[in-house]
């Protein structure tokens, strides 16, 4: 394929996610309107709230880093077929397990303790995904009932564990006891008790999303993830081994949400705090992967996008006192779009709009 | 030299405009709520009432953030101090840790918190933090007092959210007030483990009414709206919590138990906005009108009985009685 070819595939391929984002800032629009707030004050407040200092770009940062993860964690899943909806409950052991080795390993030097906590909450996620993994390759159970299950197991059993065995007794609110300093992702501007909280997590992040790129497209193990999630039958047919690539592609997916809950602890909190309902991380995720197209590298620029908005509708609430329904409109307006891809792909089929968005219509073509 | 003759009358302008804005601008005030968020009928809301006051009675100017997971607080509350708030609230004891980092982190702005207290050494290294706390025991007391003056059965039940000292509190008081009126009364108690879930409330209610109590007292949140629904549908009495819930069953809610969150921070911004301000805790309770009951026409107690709890808010504000604040076992181990 020519360089020309290949970028207006990547534009086209673009063409649909900016669409929807544009129709979703749109349809935002109109509901303020409805509301009887100003759409153009909250959309400014939006953009200062998430770029306006270095302060706003360091939080914002700190909104997309777990979306990239649970981002991925669904991604992977979906490559093989499986439907994630269990990240939710493998970021929070993930966040237990991480804030549980965080305190326990005091003592060790940084180079051991940061990454066996990381990988402690990675660990942690992976095996509460092996469950409905396991269940699924072997007996057919289908993994969303189980994944949501686990999720409601993880939450409560979080609970108990904050409020008695790894409670800090010397505060009366529901925490854990913060982790040692040697447990802490680097904070880029100023020390551990920086009010910048960007952090090392980030580029974890990042690397995690080359990682999956090349586990998924470059190894044998991914090749296997992605016949299976194609045809399972075909893949059986071809030697593949259908148990051991769902269930490792479950736990890869586990992993990634693990590694969330693990960054959120290491990076940001610092310790658990017990959760009255599900932080929806994972549950943003399924959207994240969704407007990705389940691609791991586009998964970086989708939950740029959600962690935009999510940062953005806390500061339109605060600056432009829009109620914070309105920044779900938007985003659920996003996630519909991407989801009625047939319809945008038909708006793009307009002269005026294909030209805007460099979008060839009826040139489709899905090289994966 | 008209350009320099505009530009210092620019300039004279600008400054004239930031000091007569520094002397005179109203005070800034946002408050920050837990996940809880508004449209919960008591507690957060009853926190806007107070918020809305301030804007009415002394001109502030302002807002609010809803958090969506407890890794907001910090960057809700942060956010308000660097757009210039002068008192940032925090609703909800959840919020301490978070309210701790970043009013050391802001040390030119002042922080309030609902339901949490810090200690002296605290409030002495961080100098801009004001904890209110709320007596709730001495408020369930009088309504625990009503109960036991309304039950026909001599059964009556408690139903709280999750199990915390800050609603073990509710129960204390409840149990006392029960007690010190009829210790032959028996009380059902239940955690339901959530402060989310009316299809909870109502199962755990339900129950107790079958098992033959006819006041059931709750202190969990949206759960108890479940406990309010099973007490309409059964035709018994119910008593609520924080702001007077009589509007979500007017013949059916006994009375509520009042926990004037508005009262905290309309009262604590005025304490921190003044220039010589001290970190400390301030207490509300009867004494202070931070708690309560109902006694405006929506109350469904007796006279008798309203009379007789206030005998007894008397004897809490005057110290002669001190209201417990964990929970008594039997009516025996009551002072």
């Amino acid at each position: 394929m020519s360089r020309k070819a290949g970028s207006i595939r990547v534009r086209s391929e673009l063409a649909v996610p900016l669409m929807a984002v544009v129709v979703g800032l749109l349809f935002g629009a109109l509901a303020m309107i409805l509301t009887g707030t100003n759409p153009i004050r909250a959309y400014a407040a939006l953009i200062r709230g998430c770029f306006g200092s270095r302060a706003d770009l360091s939080e914002t940062s700190v909104y997309v880093t777990p979306l990239i993860f649970t981002g991925l964690s669904i991604a992977v899943a979906y490559k093989a077929g499986l439907f994630n909806i269990g990240a939710e409950g493998q970021l929070i052991v993930g966040m237990v397990a991480s804030a549980i080795v965080g305190v326990a390993g005091a003592g060790l030097p940084r180079i051991i303790h940061l990454p066996l906590t990381l990988a402690s909450g990675m660990l942690a996620g992976a095996l509460w995904a092996f469950v409905p993994g396991i269940l699924k390759a072997k007996f057919g159970v289908h993994e969303v009932v189980n994944s949501i299950m686990m999720n409601y197991i993880a939450l409560y059993l979080s609970h108990y564990l904050v409020t008695g065995p790894i409670k800090d007794p010397n505060i009366a609110a529901p925490y854990s006891r913060e982790i040692a300093n040697t447990a802490k992702l680097t904070r880029f501007f100023g020390g551990f008790g920086s009010s910048y909280r960007f952090n090392s997590g980030l580029l974890i992040a990042i690397a995690a999303a080359l990682l999956v790129y090349y586990i998924l497209y470059r190894t044998t193990l991914g090749y296997e993830i992605r016949a299976v999630g194609h045809n399972p039958d075909a893949a059986r047919y071809a030697g593949i081994s259908v148990a051991r690539s769902v269930t490792l592609s479950m736990m890869l997916a586990g992993g990634m949400s693990g590694l969330a809950g693990a960054v959120q602890v290491c990076g940001i909190q610092y310790k658990f705090l017990d959760l009255f309902a599900f932080e929806g991380f994972g549950f943003d995720g399924i959207a994240v992967a969704l407007v990705a197209k389940g691609h791991p590298l586009a998964v970086l620029g989708s939950a740029s996008l959600f962690g935009i908005l999510q940062r953005g509708s806390q500061m339109m609430q605060g600056i432009a006192h829009v109620p914070k329904q309105v920044a779900g409109i938007v985003q659920a307006v996003v996630v519909f779009m991407v989801a009625a891809e047939g319809l945008i792909e038909g708006w793009l089929r307009i002269p005026v709009l294909s030209k805007a968005f460099g979008h060839r219509a009826g040139k489709e073509e899905d090289v994966r | 030299m008209k350009r320099v003759l505009v530009l210092i009358l620019a300039v004279a302008l600008v400054a004239g405009l930031t000091v007569s804005g520094s002397t005179q601008r109203p005070p800034k005030v946002g408050i920050v709520f837990d996940i809880g968020g508004l449209g919960d009928q008591s507690f957060n809301d009853s926190a806007y009432v107070g918020l809305k006051r301030l804007e009415k009675e002394l001109g502030a100017q302002i807002t609010y953030m809803e958090s969506k997971t407890p890794s907001d607080y910090e960057p809700n509350l942060a956010s308000l101090a660097r757009e210039g708030y002068d008192v940032v609230w925090g609703i909800g004891f959840l919020m301490a840790d978070a309210i701790k980092k970043v009013a050391s982190q802001f040390p030119n702005t002042r922080f309030g918190i609902i339901d949490s207290e810090f200690t002296d050494e605290e409030y002495a290294a961080l100098g801009n933090i004001l904890g209110v706390v709320y007596k709730e025991h001495e408020g369930s007391f009088l309504v625990g007092v009503l109960a036991a003056l309304t039950t026909k059965t001599d059964k009556v039940g408690f139903v709280g959210g999750m199990q915390f000292a800050v609603i073990e509190k509710f129960e204390a008081g409840f149990k006392a007030g029960v007690w010190k009126t009829n210790p032959n009364i028996d009380i059902l108690t239940n955690y339901t483990g959530s402060f989310d879930d009316p299809a909870k409330g109502k199962t755990v209610a339900t129950s107790m009414f079958r098992q033959g109590a006819d006041v059931v007292f709750h202190a969990a949140g949206a759960t108890g709206i479940g406990v309010i629904e099973a007490a309409a549908e059964l035709g018994k009495w119910a008593i609520g919590v924080d702001s007077n819930q009589a509007h979500l069953a007017p013949k059916n809610v006994l009375n509520s138990m009042i926990k004037r969150v508005d009262i905290g921070v309309f009262e604590g911004t005025k304490m921190l906005l003044e220039p010589d301000f001290k970190a400390h805790t301030m207490v509300m309770g009867i004494a202070e009108d931070g708690v309560g009951m109902v006694t405006d026409l929506s109350n469904n107690a007796s006279l008798s009985a309203i009379a007789k709890a206030q005998e007894w808010a008397e004897k809490i504000k005057s110290g002669e009685y001190v209201v417990p604040e964990t929970p008594p076992a039997k009516a025996a181990d009551l002072q």
